[in-house]
C-alpha cells in the first residue's frame, strides 16, 4: 500500500487538490481564514515550476489570474468575504471575457470585516450575484476534505470545459479544521486540459466563436494568433461592439452555457433519502452536524433523510423538487438567514412545508440547534 | 513593412476626437515597435479604460483591454506566467494614477519588466472633462468649475521613488522623441515608465482656454526643455523632457526564477 495520506487542514486540502488539476499560477493577498493557501502554494509552486505571486490588493491578484490564465495556464486566487467583495468586478470581467479561473472564498461573518475568525455561510448570494450585470455562475462547495479535495479538482475542470470562472465556497471550519485526506493517484480523478485551437496560421481564428458543442478553443496570448480580449461586449474576433442584436445573444450565450447545463454541473450527495419524510438539505461544515443528526434518528426508526448540495450554483432546482417531492417537511440547514432556503422555497411544490435551521452568530451550527426546529416543526418530543 | 501593417483596420474609424494626441502617441508606439524589429507574436499591449486603452484593439498584437486603473495588475499576470513576451501597457492619467495608482506604485516597486507608458492629457476625456490627479491647481474641468485645488502628481519623481529602473517623459510635439524613448523603454530589463504629455483640446483645452490642438502643441514646445539643460535653471517653471533614470536593478521575473531553482532545489 502506497497511499498517500494526509492529516491536514480544508484550506491544504484545496492546494492539493489545485495542484493535482495542474495550477501553475496563483495570485493573492493575505487574509483570514484563507491565508494558509497562500502560505503552502507559496512553498510548493516552485518546487514544480509554477508561479506564486502575493499581489499588492486582492482586486490586483484576482487581476493577475486573469492574465496569466490566457497565457495558457491554469490559475486560482483565494480570499474571504472582504476580499470576495473586491474582486466582483474582475470576477465579472472574466465572466464576459471567457477566461478560466478558479476563486476560493473561504467565508467568515459579515458584512464588512465582520467575524473573520470565525465560521458563516453568508456569501452564497454574493457568489451568485456579487458581480454587476445579468450573468450565471458556477458555485462548488464541500463538507469535508476529501470533497474539498475533489470539488477543488471539479472547479479546475468546469473552468477550462466551460471557459468561466468557477467559485469555490468553503468556509471557516472546513477551511481550518484538521482531518484525513486521502490523495487520489494520478488518473484516478479526471482532469481537463485547456482546449487549443488546432487552426493553423493564417486561418482566420474566432475566439469567441462556439464550437458546434458549445466549447470556445483558445489560443495562447503569445501564440500565432492574435486577437482583442475586451470587457466590452464584443463580437467572435474579441472587437468591442454595441449592436442590440450582438448583445442579446452574448448575454444569453454567457447564461445559457450554464443555466442549460444545470442537470451536467449538479454534484450532491444523498443519505437515508430513498424512505425519508423529513429532509435536510444542507452544505459545507453544516451539512456535517446534518448527518450527524440524520444517522442519529436513524437508529431510533425516524425516517430522516440529508440531501448535502455541493453545487450551489446554477441552483438544481429539478433535483430538488423531485428529491422533496414526497417529504412532509424540508428542513434547509444553513449559517445565514436563509440564503438557500429561499432556492429551496422556489424549487418545492409546496413551499409552506420548508423551514429554516439556521446559526448566524459565528458558531458551527451543532445537531442540537437543528433538534430545536424539528421539535417545532414536529410538533412533539425529539 | 510600414506602420499600416500594424493596425487592425477592421478596427477602425478610431474614436479619438479631431486634434487628439492619442493618435501620435500609437504612431510613435507602432513605429519603435517597428525599428526594434520584435515579432508581432511577441508583444501583449494591456490597457485600462479610457480614451487611452483604445490604443490596445487598434494595434495588430495581443491586446488586452482590461478593467479601469488595473491594466498593470493584469499585464504583471501576463509577464509573470510568459516572461518571454513584451508588456507595453498604455494608461490614462487617471487611468494610471488615481484608480490605478496602487498597482502603478507597486509594479514600480516590484521592477516587473513591462514598458508603461502615461498618456497624460490632464483630464478625464472619456468620460466628458472631470478633473483628474494631474490636471493641477487652479486649472477647471467638469466636476472642478470653481477651479481645482487638488495638488497634481509628477509621474517622474512618483516613479523614480516608487523604484521604476527607467523613467522617462516627452510630448507628443516631441514625436521622433516619443518613438526613441518607447525604444529605449522596450529594450530596458525592468520598469519602465515613458509619460508622454497629449493633448485633449476638446475637453481639457476647451475647459482651459488653451485654444486649438496646434496651440496646445505649441505649448508643449514651449514649456518643455531637454534634462538639465541650462533654460531650466532660468525658468525653473520648464517641464523637463528625455530620461531621468536608466539603472539596472534585478528584474522582477529573473529573481523569480532563482526562487524556482532554490524551491526545487530544496525539494528533496
Amino acid at each position: 500500500m502506497n497511499e498517500d495520506i494526509r492529516f491536514v487542514q480544508g484550506n491544504e486540502a484545496c492546494v492539493e487538490g489545485a495542484l493535482y488539476a495542474g495550477l501553475e499560477f496563483f495570485a493573492g493577498y493575505p487574509i483570514t481564514p484563507a491565508t494558509e493557501i497562500s502560505e503552502h502554494l507559496s512553498r510548493r509552486l516552485p518546487q514544480i515550476g509554477g508561479k506564486f505571486l502575493q499581489m499588492e490588493d486582492e482586486i490586483a491578484s484576482m487581476c493577475a489570474i486573469i492574465g496569466a490564465s490566457l497565457t495558457g495556464h491554469k490559475v486560482m486566487t483565494a480570499t474571504s468575504g472582504p476580499g470576495f467583495s473586491l474582486k466582483q468586478e474582475a470576477l465579472g470581467y472574466a465572466i464576459m471575457a471567457e477566461i478560466p479561473c478558479v476563486i476560493v472564498n473561504v467565508q467568515r461573518g459579515g458584512p464588512s470585516t465582520g467575524n473573520p475568525t470565525h465560521v458563516s455561510q453568508g456569501d452564497v448570494n454574493q457568489a451568485r450575484w456579487g458581480t454587476h450585470g445579468d450573468h450565471a455562475i458556477i458555485t462548488l462547495t464541500a463538507s469535508n476534505h476529501q470533497d474539498v479535495f475533489a470539488m477543488t479538482v471539479e472547479a479546475f475542470n468546469m473552468a477550462e470545459i466551460y471557459r468561466t470562472p468557477v467559485i469555490l465556497l468553503f468556509d471557516e471550519a472546513i477551511g481550518h479544521m484538521r482531518e484525513r485526506l486521502v490523495i487520489p493517484g494520478k488518473g484516478e480523478l479526471p482532469v481537463v486540459e485547456r482546449l487549443r485551437t488546432a487552426l493553423k496560421l493564417g486561418v482566420d481564428y474566432h475566439p469567441y466563436l462556439p464550437r458546434e458543442d458549445g466549447r470556445l478553443p483558445m489560443s495562447d496570448f503569445g501564440g500565432i494568433h492574435r486577437y482583442n480580449v475586451t470587457g466590452l461586449f464584443h463580437d467572435m474576433w474579441g472587437f468591442p461592439s454595441d449592436k442590440p442584436q450582438l448583445v442579446h445573444d452574448l448575454t444569453r450565450h454567457l447564461i445559457d452555457k450554464i443555466q442549460n447545463r444545470v442537470h451536467k454541473l449538479a454534484r450532491f450527495k444523498e443519505y437515508y433519502m430513498e424512505d425519508a419524510r423529513t429532509v435536510l438539505i444542507s452544505y459545507g461544515s453544516a451539512a456535517r452536524s446534518a448527518l450527524h443528526l440524520v444517522e442519529e434518528r436513524r437508529t431510533r426508526g425516524e425516517r430522516l433523510g440529508l440531501l448535502e448540495l455541493q453545487t450551489l450554483w446554477p441552483f438544481p432546482t429539478g433535483l430538488v423538487r423531485g428529491r422533496c417531492a414526497m417529504a412532509r417537511r424540508v428542513i434547509v440547514v444553513e449559517m445565514n438567514m436563509g440564503q438557500i432556503l429561499r432556492e429551496v422555497q422556489i424549487a418545492v411544490e409546496d413551499p409552506e412545508k420548508v423551514f429554516l435551521a439556521n446559526r448566524i452568530d459565528g458558531e458551527l451550527i451543532m445537531p442540537p440547534d437543528i433538534k430545536k426546529v424539528l421539535r417545532l416543526v414536529w410538533g412533539k418530543g425529539v | 513593412m510600414s506602420v499600416k501593417d500594424y493596425i487592425r483596420e477592421r478596427f477602425f474609424p478610431h474614436i479619438w476626437c479631431a486634434g487628439c494626441g492619442h493618435g501620435t502617441v500609437l504612431n510613435s508606439m507602432l513605429r519603435a515597435i517597428e525599428d526594434l524589429g520584435i515579432s508581432k507574436n511577441e508583444i501583449v499591449i494591456t490597457s485600462g479604460i479610457g480614451c487611452s486603452s483604445r490604443i490596445a484593439g487598434y494595434a495588430d498584437f495581443h491586446t488586452f483591454h482590461t478593467l479601469h486603473g488595473r491594466a498593470l495588475a493584469f499585464a504583471t499576470g501576463v509577464k509573470m506566467s510568459a516572461p518571454e513576451l513584451n508588456l507595453i501597457v498604455p494608461m490614462g492619467d487617471g487611468d494610471a494614477l488615481a484608480i490605478g495608482g496602487n498597482h502603478f506604485i507597486h509594479a514600480a516597486r516590484r521592477n516587473i519588466d513591462i514598458t508603461a507608458l502615461v498618456m497624460n492629457n490632464r483630464i478625464y476625456g472619456m468620460t466628458g472633462g472631470q478633473l483628474s490627479p494631474l490636471s493641477g491647481c487652479g486649472t477647471k474641468g467638469t466636476t472642478a468649475p470653481y477651479t481645482n485645488i487638488d495638488n497634481s502628481f509628477d509621474t517622474v519623481e512618483l516613479s523614480i521613488a516608487a523604484g521604476a529602473s527607467f523613467v522617462a517623459r516627452t510630448t507628443t510635439y516631441h514625436v521622433k522623441q516619443i518613438t526613441d524613448l518607447i525604444k529605449q523603454a522596450i529594450l530596458h530589463e525592468g520598469f519602465s515608465v515613458v509619460e508622454i504629455l497629449s493633448q485633449c483640446p476638446t475637453y481639457f483645452g476647451r475647459k482651459n482656454n488653451l485654444g486649438s490642438a496646434v496651440d496646445m502643441l505649441e505649448s508643449f514646445k514651449k514649456n518643455t526643455t531637454p534634462v538639465g539643460s541650462n533654460a531650466k535653471e532660468k525658468k525653473p517653471a520648464l517641464i523637463e523632457r528625455g530620461i531621468f533614470v536608466q539603472e539596472e536593478r534585478p528584474e522582477y521575473c529573473s529573481e523569480y526564477e532563482k526562487i524556482i531553482e532554490k524551491a526545487m532545489g530544496a525539494g528533496h
